[in-house]
């Protein structure tokens, strides 16, 4: 795999119940260390390159992810972390939640477990990472804009 | 008066794992008011008590927060092995308190991890989050799960530990202890820790005891009351005392928290050393009738089950009273008169849960 730059994280919460979030945290300590590949977790969307979103989506949080994904740069690339991020998991049937990440946003990588495994959130990242190449290299080709990647 | 400036703050923010919005209104850099919006996190979970029968709803209790899931989960069931009167045999009530503080101790340390984050020690966050993963692993080893392990069910608990399993866990707390001692000193008597923590945040002992705190928060201003003390698993026959502060400063909390883990270390070695032989759950048959409070010390303070039952398998209404939503006024009572620059830390001295408060 050919890494042409070092991607920057950015995690947000949707309506996890802390088991995903605590697991992605542990990707970044000393144990998993997903900063060995170059990976680093930041709280600036307009430094990120991936998006981690943990949990499903409700009527109060849409319109953050929303915002967060449009401030992030392009290429971006969205991985959905645990099984409620998917598509609303064990709360599916809660009458607060609309469903997983994809009823807001295009997701590109989903990443299944309840509560998702460090080692499989790593693979999500590693596949986004070379998901973000093909995309970078899409764009240099065509620079038109996409009209569905504006979201 | 100085011009007030409003700063919001979050939802998505560095320091926050989860999302809170404060309004924070502002005269200079000192804090004089905190309004908070919720609702980020909410999903609606009581209301699945109609969906899903009474057997099932212990998986989306454990889900109410990833954090403290075995509590939640034992909470629930208690709450209902009491409505049905079922005898829980003994060996199952230590394993579950023996989890329990194992919970206490994975909390504690990544909230340690969490609060060198805020002040910006990022290699004091990393050593303590390198010392929870030993407990993950502990998890793993007898439950098989790292964060959310599903072993509580009505009745009982799923698994068992051999005693060669416990003779091992308790070998290795020695070795944990040994570490977390060399931290505690990094995070007691470093003079830059100290600069960031000493004196931030006061909340007195009367403000905790109007304001309705719990936990290690109220334990922190001089209050000593520990919800483990009214005795439900296997904590009567245990010896130990509620760990207090007479401060009440952002020091103070971390303070006694440092010192509940070496507690839970201990209680467990206790409850390894007399954990009964036979059974680990007992077969539950019928629906419950009844209605029950049950009062549960967690991590985070002291956390309340209500369930109404009605005689069918659907219960009527659960309902959950977490700490954090306790902590809240209290906390932002102190935000009060504190610097900006002071908003992060003094939030997460509070140890906030979110995800459980809205759930
Ligand atoms: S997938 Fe499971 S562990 Fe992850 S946020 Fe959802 S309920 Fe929690």
């Amino acid at each position: 795999m050919n890494v042409s730059k070092s991607p920057w994280l950015l995690h947000y919460d949707g309506s996890s119940c802390n088991g995903c979030d605590i697991e992605v945290l542990a990707c970044l300590t000393p144990v998993y260390d997903v900063e060995r590949f170059g990976v680093i977790n930041t709280g600036n969307p307009k430094h990120a390159d991936i998006f981690l979103i943990t949990g499903g989506i409700n009527h109060q949080n849409a319109q953050v992810v929303r915002q967060i994904y449009n401030q992030m740069p392009k290429p971006k690339v969205v991985v959905a972390v645990g099984i409620c991020a998917c598509n609303g998991g064990i709360f599916k049937e809660c009458y607060n939640i609309q469903g997983g990440v994809d009823t807001v946003l295009p997701v590109d990588i989903y990443v299944p477990g309840c509560a998702a495994r460090p080692e499989a959130i790593m693979d999500g990242v590693v596949k986004a990472v070379a998901l973000l190449d093909q995309k970078r290299k899409k764009a240099a080709e065509q620079p038109a804009p996409d009209p569905k990647e504006a979201g | 008066m100085a011009t007030r400036s409003v700063v919001p703050f979050g939802p998505q923010h560095p320091v926050l794992p989860e999302p809170i919005h404060l309004d924070l209104v502002l005269e200079d850099e000192k804090v004089v008011e905190a309004v908070p919006s919720i609702g980020f996190v909410h999903r609606g979970l009581e209301k699945l008590v109609e969906k899903k029968d009474f057997h099932e709803y212990v998986y989306v209790a454990e889900r109410i927060c990833g954090i403290c899931s075995f509590m939640h989960g034992m909470g629930y069931c208690e709450a209902v092995e009491r409505i049905m009167k079922v005898e829980v045999p003994q060996r199952a009530h230590y394993l579950r308190t023996i989890w329990c503080e194992m919970s206490r101790i994975h909390s504690h340390l990544l909230w340690l991890g969490l609060l060198a984050d805020a002040f910006g020690f990022e290699s004091l966050f990393m050593q303590s989050w390198r010392l929870r993963e030993k407990i993950l692993d502990m998890f793993e080893v007898s439950t098989g799960g790292r964060v959310i392990f599903s072993v509580n069910k009505i009745g009982g608990v799923r698994k068992d530990m051999d005693a060669d399993m416990l003779k091992s866990f308790v070998a290795l707390f020695d070795g944990m202890e040994k570490e977390l001692r060399i931290l505690s000193k990094t995070f007691l008597n470093d003079y830059a820790v100290n600069s960031r923590l000493q004196g931030v945040g006061f909340l007195t002992k009367q403000q905790a005891h109007d304001f309705g705190a719990v936990g290690p928060f109220m334990r922190a201003s001089g209050i000593d009351r520990d919800t483990r003390k009214l005795g439900y698993a296997a904590y009567p026959d245990l010896d130990f005392e509620p760990i207090t502060s007479d401060v009440g400063d952002c020091y103070a909390r971390t303070q006694v928290r440092i010192k509940e883990i070496f507690q839970s270390f201990d209680l467990i070695r206790q409850a390894a050393a007399k954990i009964p032989d036979g059974e680990i759950a007992v077969p539950v048959k019928g629906f419950p009738d009844g209605e029950h409070f049950m009062r549960v010390e967690q991590p985070r303070g002291e956390a309340i089950y209500y369930v109404k039952a009605n005689g069918t398998k659907f219960l009527d209404r659960v309902r959950v009273r977490t700490p954090t939503f306790a902590n809240l006024p209290a906390m932002l009572e102190t935000l009060k008169g504190c610097q900006l620059a002071d908003v992060p830390i003094l939030i997460l001295t509070i140890d906030p849960c979110i995800s459980c408060t809205e759930r």
